[in-house]
């Protein structure tokens, strides 16, 4: 499965398009976390813990899109999009979406 | 002693405001310090917003590749924070803060294609973490993405 976030894949052609595909998940961070988070708040820097859980969701809505594009019998993604949204306190929503596309 | 008593509840203000600023400031400049670095070290592969690449020649392969930091403000840029919305104006704690995240995300997506020629299309992202809500975490993320591009053979247009 190839992916871009520009119009094409670079030094390939699309034959076909299948349309949008999207994934999706929403994750809770934990309790442990959070505390570590609020002592780091104090002193700034990073937060390790967030930045890991932010990947691993990222990772996943991936995978869920890739699925869906193969469903349809695609073999690449363009345009992918991403976005992130705080739906509740404690909970953030990652979203990737893109058009699949077959390419030669 | 008990003349103190009274201001005791300060001290819980005081303290953070003392630590932030002194682990903050320290933390920053370790920070630039590292991104100043790498920053040098990965000259050689550019990164565009544009959509074309600029090296030209036969593409041998191309993949999606991300770099994402979490970041949270100290107490005492906090505070500054909140005594400069009284009068308006420039947040200078806040600026530099999300300057360092967008650098390090960058940083981290060049840092996961090593063997990459250039860096189309880069787009950056920034989303609060639990906006303003009262005990939340005041944090952000970057997240910057882009398409890695590997040429057969580098060339210069």
């Amino acid at each position: 499965m190839f992916l871009s976030n520009i119009e094409t894949i670079p030094g390939k052609t699309i034959t076909a398009s299948h349309g949008v595909v999207s994934g999706s998940t929403v994750r809770a961070k934990h309790v442990g976390r959070d505390i570590m988070a609020g002592l780091k708040n104090i002193v700034g820097g990073e937060l390790r813990g967030y930045t890991e859980l932010l990947n691993e969701s990222r990772d996943q809505a991936i995978e869920r899109m890739k699925a869906q594009a193969q469903q349809m019998g695609a073999n690449a993604i363009v345009n992918v999009r991403f976005s992130t949204s705080s739906v509740a306190v404690g909970a953030a929503e990652i979203y990737v979406y893109g058009t699949a596309v077959t390419v030669a | 002693m008990e003349a103190f008593a009274p201001f005791f509840p300060l001290l819980i203000w005081v303290v953070p405001l003392v630590l932030g600023f002194v682990f903050g400031q320290f933390n920053e400049k370790r920070h630039y310090r590292s991104i100043h670095e790498r920053e040098k070290t990965w000259l050689h592969l550019p990164a565009t917003a544009s959509r074309y690449p600029l090296l030209q020649g036969r593409i041998a392969r191309s993949e999606l590749v991300g770099g994402s930091v979490v970041v949270s403000v100290d107490y005492f840029k906090r505070a500054a924070a909140g005594l400069r919305s009284i009068v308006g104006g420039p947040v200078k704690s806040y600026e530099s803060l999300l300057d360092r995240a967008k650098r390090e995300a960058i940083l981290r997506l060049k840092e996961s294609c090593p063997g990459a020629h250039e860096i189309v299309n880069l787009r950056l992202e920034t989303a609060p973490l639990s906006k303003n809500a009262r005990g939340g975490i005041g944090a952000v993320e970057v997240f910057a993405f882009a398409t890695a591009i590997y040429m057969v053979e580098p060339g210069v247009a």
